[in-house]
């Protein structure tokens, strides 16, 4: 798609006037999906898109248009049609006073590709994989292609080509082990190593389920519930237009509120798997550190944001949400969690998280799939799911106990639209008194 | 374009034993004001199709952004190697003898009407924004209008077409306050079908002010009470109540497992329909696809279903789940015309479209005069609910404290829980017509590949029992 797009960027650059700057945003993807229940195949399908973001910019004026593209000859007239009535319109707008865009020309490429063998193999070896097992969830695997260009000479582009099959192994009710497994290698052997494990925790699951009542207990979020706490804060916690309107669920940290000093946190774009550059044509640096050892740090900034606000634009999209979110290692070594944790809760898994009281930080969800209690160290039962409804300045402030020395890598599965390409990199994260309600 | 669809289809050829197009077009221009500055104009067209075949007892499909004939052909043939090459594995074998030959159109009115001007527009949420600036603790006050036109083609290889097209308006306000380590907002929004006359439905006229004053009073109000008390939701949070804990529980893929890996399960199982008993005798529940100006009023769903309006839920006993024409084979229940799509890229799936509570007897003044200890709510703001649909909490923009049968006051942060399960038996008064309001959302997500599609939900005001509510920090 490189080069369609790079030839189309290049024919609509000559339509440019001497007063005029165009700017291209392009994202495409070749991506099959397989969707799976009760271990076989539900709904197998591709999608094959290519979306342009075109933007026309004259006297301080401009005007954005999303267009799908075919791919073919038809583009070229689309696009045409599409500046000509942007000129019509630019007419009668306004000055556009937070009107900004890349001005210095940077080129940068990058390509991943993935080593896969065909889908209708791997569909094969994930049934063979799940005899037995009630295993529902989706395979979605392909390339993505983010592409930048203007009229100026810049040319950006970033393909990829990965996998990440998601899925969860039920055993009944809403009893299940949740797992994934992303990549740009296929290996079979792997593949069967991770459902073995899904099935021994399976196992765990069999025993009769315990329910506790509200009440506030020790509990260990897995680096997968860490990453939904966290991913809730992204909706403006993080983005410098919230904090400019006093809207951040972290508000209490612009007046001077903090984290537990083992909490940082930083925008990673170098070890992420999303694009180095965003639609207006701006270059994210390799890491911004949004959080320092529990004391609010840089905000994302995107362009708009930063010209309104006087401030220096860092590559942000215009959501200004972290997109390879990377969290500070702590000391406790995962072996070594349950032991710690003593008597508690074992969460693997958050659902679906809100603000219970935003400008506090205050967050509720349920836990799910695989979650457990622990005795003396020993898990001894699954839970029946249970909300809480807890501070962050608690949760990562004052209750924290110890984050995990390692690590997990987490690709968002996330595909409303198209593929997501964000990641995060977390630990583990042991709470001392962690508030459940319902 | 829809022409040329149809002779292109005519020429594809396939050697499954059926197949589909669904054309989706999807034109949008979205304009905003912020702090009394004109956002630029954010247009977009979004096209393509879906090819559907089944070959050999499966099923595969294949979406494209090039619907050239080349384009289509290529999508068709994917489509039906997918359908080979799984069908061994498939999980439901599909019969092209199943597939119904809909034929059928609906044109919204609205599409031919007269539309204000771009101009026009921008002075309208310009003066709506100015209105808010009323006192320095406004600190952001914003306007939006996205007007969507919509067209959407379904052809089959059996002699199959059916054409709907859509109009809609979505206003939308948003004015906050601050004041030290607290933020205020109040928000109007209405998703409807339709023209202009959207704008006139929503009350966007004078809404800047209202809401900078609401916020305002918000910052000094104190917190909602916390307790078990009397609850009375407005139709703005009823719409979010219906949406989670009867609508999503109800869609009857999620009861045959299909969503356990993403958006879960169901506590409703197919035993329960025709006997379980969902809410008090007050609730009526209807799956409603013919009011004109709901978000999800069609003709026709994305398999060319015919769709009519059916009680779900009947004097407060389950009747029906949300169920299309595959989930009804599966489950052996009859269900609703509701297999939908989010857009051309991606598949059909059980979805709730439109889903009301049917008005009762009740006058808003009479609810609250029944009310000896509660709190009125409106406007959501927060939700969340398990994978089963039973656990939920939700929090709302607006509270006011009702005592002894009168209004005492504004309360802000205003939250409450429950369980899907006892929460509606405990529905003791529905509001009349008058208290009905027509809402919806645009963004009810759900499925693999993930898909976030346009729901409408219409209720009355309606006051609930022994609810627990809390308030923020």
């Amino acid at each position: 798609m490189e080069a369609e797009f790079f030839e189309l960027a290049q024919r609509l650059a000559q339509q440019v006037r001497s007063d005029e700057v165009l700017t291209l945003w392009f994202a495409g993807e070749r991506s099959d999906f397989v969707r799976f229940n009760q271990g076989k195949v539900r709904q197998p399908g591709s999608v094959a898109q290519r979306r342009l973001q075109l933007r026309l910019i004259s006297a301080g004026r401009q005007v954005t248009s999303n267009l799908s593209l075919s791919g073919t000859a038809r583009d070229i007239s689309t696009c045409t049609t599409t500046i000509e009535t942007s000129r019509e319109i630019l007419k009668d707008l306004p000055v556009d006073p937070y009107l900004d865009y890349a001005r210095e020309v940077r080129n940068t490429q990058a390509r991943r590709s993935a080593n896969l063998p065909s889908a209708d193999e791997i569909v094969g070896q994930i049934v063979r994989c799940a005899d037995g097992h009630d295993l529902v969830g989706i395979y979605a695997a392909g390339s993505t292609y983010r592409g930048f260009a203007n009229s100026l000479g810049q040319r950006n582009w970033h393909e990829t080509a990965s996998f990440n099959f998601e899925w969860s192994l039920y055993d009944r009710g809403d009893k299940a082990v949740k797992s994934g497994y992303a990549g740009v290698e296929w290996d079979a052997a792997q593949l069967r190593q991770s459902m073995d494990s899904a099935a021994q925790q399976l196992a765990l699951l069999r025993l009769p389920a315990r329910r506790i009542a509200a009440a506030q207990y020790r509990a260990y979020l897995a680096p997968r519930a860490l990453d939904e706490l966290l991913g809730l804060l992204g909706w403006g916690g993080f983005s410098a237009k919230s904090r400019a309107i006093k809207r951040s669920p972290l508000l209490r940290m612009q007046e001077g509120q903090r984290l537990h000093p083992a909490v940082t946190l930083r925008e990673h774009t170098a070890a992420g798997v999303a694009a180095g550059f965003q639609s207006d044509g701006y270059l994210k640096p390799p890491s911004i550190t949004l959080i320092e050892r529990g004391v609010l740090g840089d905000a994302l900034v995107a362009p708009r944001t930063a010209k309104e606000y006087g401030l220096l634009c860092n590559g942000a999209s215009s959501a200004e949400s972290p997109q390879s979110m990377e969290m500070a290692a702590g000391d406790l070594p995962a072996a070594q969690v349950l032991s710690a944790l003593d008597t508690g809760l074992c969460i693997n898994n958050l659902w679906y998280l809100n603000f219970s009281d935003r400008a506090a930080g205050r967050c509720t969800g349920m836990t799910r799939f695989a979650c457990f209690w622990v005795e003396q160290g020993k898990i001894v039962a699954p839970l029946d799911v249970m909300r809480f409804d807890d501070s962050i300045y608690r949760m990562l402030g004052s209750q924290l106990v110890a984050l995990t020395r390692e690590r997990e890598f987490l690709l968002d599965p996330s595909t409303y639209g198209e593929r997501s390409s964000a990641s995060s990199h977390l630990p583990g994260a042991l709470i001392d008194g962690l508030t459940l309600t319902l | 374009m829809i022409e040329d669809l149809r002779e292109e289809f005519g020429r594809l050829r396939a050697e499954a034993a059926f197949w589909s197009l669904r054309f989706v077009e999807q034109a949008s221009e979205t304009i905003s004001v912020r702090a009394d500055v004109a956002e630029p104009p954010r247009r977009g067209i979004d096209r393509g199709a879906m090819l559907v075949a089944l070959a050999d007892g499966g099923y595969g499909y294949a979406a494209t952004s090039d619907v050239s004939l080349a384009g289509l052909q290529a999508a068709l043939d994917r489509a039906t190697n997918w359908a080979r090459v799984t069908a061994k594995h498939c999980l439901l074998p599909e019969s092209a003898a199943n597939q119904p030959a809909p034929r059928g159109e609906r044109v919204s009115p609205a599409i031919n009407a007269s539309r204000l001007s771009r101009k026009e527009l921008y002075e309208m949420l310009g003066a709506e924004c100015r209105a808010a600036a009323i006192d320095a603790r406004i600190i952001d006050r914003y306007a939006e209008l996205e007007r969507v036109e919509a067209q959407q083609l379904y052809l089959t290889s059996n002699g199959g077409e059916v054409y709907q097209r859509y109009c809609y308006t979505f206003p939308h306000l948003s004015v906050s306050a601050n004041q030290g380590v607290d933020t205020q907002t109040r928000t109007l929004s209405l998703q409807q079908q339709g023209g202009d006359e959207v704008l006139q439905r929503a009350g966007l006229a004078g809404g800047g002010l209202r809401l900078a004053e609401e916020a305002l009073t918000l910052l000094g109000a104190p917190n909602c009470p916390s307790g078990a008390m009397d609850l009375l939701l407005m139709p703005d949070q009823m719409m979010l109540q219906i949406h989670e804990s009867i609508g999503h529980p109800l869609e009857l893929d999620r009861i045959l497992g299909d969503e356990r890996n993403y958006a879960g399960t169901s506590f409703v199982t197919r035993e329960m329909f025709g006997n379980y008993r969902y809410g008090s005798p007050l609730l009526n529940v209807t799956y409603d696809p013919t009011r004109e100006e709901e978000l999800a009023s069609f003709a026709f769903d994305d398999e060319g279903a015919a769709a009519h309006k059916i009680f779900l839920i009947r004097d407060g006993v389950l009747q029906r789940p949300l169920g299309g024409r595959l989930s009804q084979l599966r489950a052996g229940l009859p269900g609703t015309a509701n297999t939908r799509a989010s857009s051309w890229n991606r598949p059909p799936i059980d979805r709730m479209a439109n889903l009301n509570v049917e008005p009762g007897a009740s006058s808003l003044s009479d609810m609250i005069a029944s009310i000896e200890h509660g709190v009125l709510m409106k406007t959501n703001v927060s939700w969340s609910i398990d994978d089963s649909r039973n656990k939920f909490q939700f929090g709302c923009e607006w509270g006011e404290l009702i005592e002894r049968g009168k209004v005492r006051g504004v309360v802000k942060n205003p939250n409450y829980r429950g369980i899907s399960a006892t929460f509606w038996r405990n529905l003791r008064m529905v509001g009349a017509p008058e208290t009905m309001q027509v809402l919806g959302t645009q963004f009810c997500g759900k499925g693999e590949p993930n898909q976030a599609i346009y729901v409408g939900h219409a209720a009355p005001a309606c006051v609930f029992g022994e609810v627990e509510v809390f308030g923020g920090e």
